[in-house]
């Protein structure tokens, strides 16, 4: 009797695990995030490009964890990156940008049948010390088992404590245009 | 037996769980190297090479100026009526690699060198204590013979100069370099110089603020190697680093901004006694000013 017990609470956990499994994770090293902080009356361009932003997706719940390091952004100007790193965003004091959300609309997007989905992704943003909530919207593109998102968002800089000197405020905006372009796969 | 097995399975899913909780720590850490940036503002503490290069595709302009000694006060304009002027520009030919020349006052003198990384500080997969760079100087006097009659050659125009950089960015604010030097002039001015002159600076760097850094350099020049008359150099200076420029305003006891000049043959000390036993001040104002313009921008896609 007693091993009955056993085996029914153990073939509970189990499908309980088998159903967690089921959901499968998606993720990527290789996300492309663009940020840009032109300010409209400036005369160069305050931009810079990330490939290395990194993403997981869990399908089962909606989910979602991005995180990019700060150094890993490339600008067209070396200094204008010094600038970044040492003054805007201190990276060495805070190396990462983090992302914990998750799907808010998730009964509209069907991760498992091939199609493009509105996605509204609500959750916590930090950045140089700062944690924010925020939501964006997205494009979720399911094609032969991957998942793609396109997403853009701005995000208010004083709302993160980067403030910008009175100098350059006339070529860097208050504001970020954060774009994303991310193909996720399954994990393995 | 049959129980650890059975007890296996109720911490299956406990495991997946906990991998739920935070996606990110799926993850794991990624192995990527973190290189020290920003030892210092610009490639020069103030005379001298820092641990910086200029980066790839990139000119800086450098705008020097090394004014009179302060002592004669106002009728001197605090020794603004006379300046020592160096003006160069530098290039980086990759991120590790940077060449530049110059044209100063003194001497008539053009100087070109090329500087590399040999060693970069980091963190993460890759792990470097120090950064090393080495740098390779030529310079040239093209004043006029001073005696037409002697036998002159172009080679006593020359001066070399070999230094290795080795330092260490401590932390966000703190920058900490040696540089051993060896000058070769292939004539001095008197017999009791040597052609070789063996040298050992040292140089740091403290931020006070995110754009403001207080800089010091000094070489010493281990006796026996020059004329009593020559000093070693002394500079500390402020960096103040705008949008595209960086001011360097010092002060120091050399009137000149090429290594054979400022190791080998600056004059007065911050503060020394002169032949009637009058304490007086070499102290002088200096400034660099430093632009850079990309001319190659790198391909970002």
């Amino acid at each position: 009797m007693q091993k009955l017990w056993f085996f029914l609470i153990a073939a509970v956990l189990m499908t309980s695990a088998v159903a967690a499994q089921n959901a499968p994770k998606y993720l990527t090293r290789d996300g492309k995030l663009k940020f840009d902080a032109t300010a409209t009356s400036s005369p160069e361009k305050i931009e810079a490009l990330s490939n290395s932003a990194t993403c997981v997706l869990d399908a089962g719940t909606g989910e979602m964890a991005w995180q990019v390091l700060l150094k890993g952004f490339k600008f067209e100007k070396a200094l204008m990156q010094e600038h970044f790193n040492e003054n805007y965003v201190e990276s060495d004091k805070f190396p990462k940008a983090t992302f914990k959300g998750r799907i808010t609309n998730l009964s509209e997007v069907n991760l498992s049948k091939d199609g493009t989905y509105n996605a509204v992704v609500t959750g916590k943003m930090s950045l140089h010390g700062v944690e924010k909530d925020i939501t964006a919207n997205g494009a979720v593109t399911v094609s032969g088992g991957k998942i793609r998102i396109n997403a853009g968002f701005s995000l208010l800089l004083s709302d993160y404590n980067i403030s910008i000197p009175s100098v350059v405020s006339q070529n860097i905006a208050k504001e970020a245009k954060i774009l994303i372009d991310a193909t996720l796969e399954p994990k393995q | 037996m049959k129980k650890v097995y059975l007890l296996s399975f109720f911490f299956l899913p406990v495991f997946l769980h906990a991998q739920g909780d935070d996606l990110l720590s799926m993850l794991g850490d990624e192995k990527t190297t973190d290189y020290a940036t920003a030892s210092f503002k610009t490639n020069r503490v103030v005379n001298g090479h820092s641990l910086e290069n200029t980066a790839k595709g990139v000119l800086d302009t450098k705008f020097s100026h090394r004014f009179n000694p302060l002592r004669q006060g106002l009728y001197d304009i605090f020794g603004l009526d006379g300046a020592s002027i160096r003006i160069g520009a530098d290039y980086g030919i990759t991120d590790r690699l940077m060449v530049g020349a110059g044209r100063s006052t003194y001497e008539k003198t053009i100087d070109g060198f090329v500087k590399y990384k040999i060693l970069r500080q980091s963190t993460g997969a890759r792990n470097m204590p120090i950064t090393l760079a080495y740098v390779a100087d030529i310079q040239l006097n093209t004043l006029k013979f001073e005696d037409p009659t002697r036998d002159n050659k172009f080679s006593d125009r020359v001066a070399y100069t070999h230094q290795l950089l080795i330092g260490r960015k401590f932390s966000r604010s703190f920058t900490l370099q040696l540089m051993p030097t060896l000058i070769h002039r292939n004539l001095t001015s008197s017999p009791n110089d040597k052609n070789d002159v063996m040298a050992i600076g040292a140089a740091g760097r403290i931020k006070l603020t995110k754009r403001v850094a207080l800089n010091a350099e000094y070489y010493f020049v281990p006796d026996g190697q020059l004329e009593a008359a020559y000093v070693n150099s002394l500079s500390i200076g402020f960096d103040i680093e705008t949008g595209g420029h960086v001011f360097q305003l010092h002060f120091t006891n050399s009137p000149y901004m090429t290594y054979k000049g400022f190791v080998t043959e600056t004059q007065e000390d911050w503060f020394f006694k002169n032949d009637e036993g009058k304490m007086l001040s070499g102290i002088r104002f200096g400034f660099n000013i430093s632009r850079v313009f990309t001319l190659v921008k790198p391909k970002i896609q």
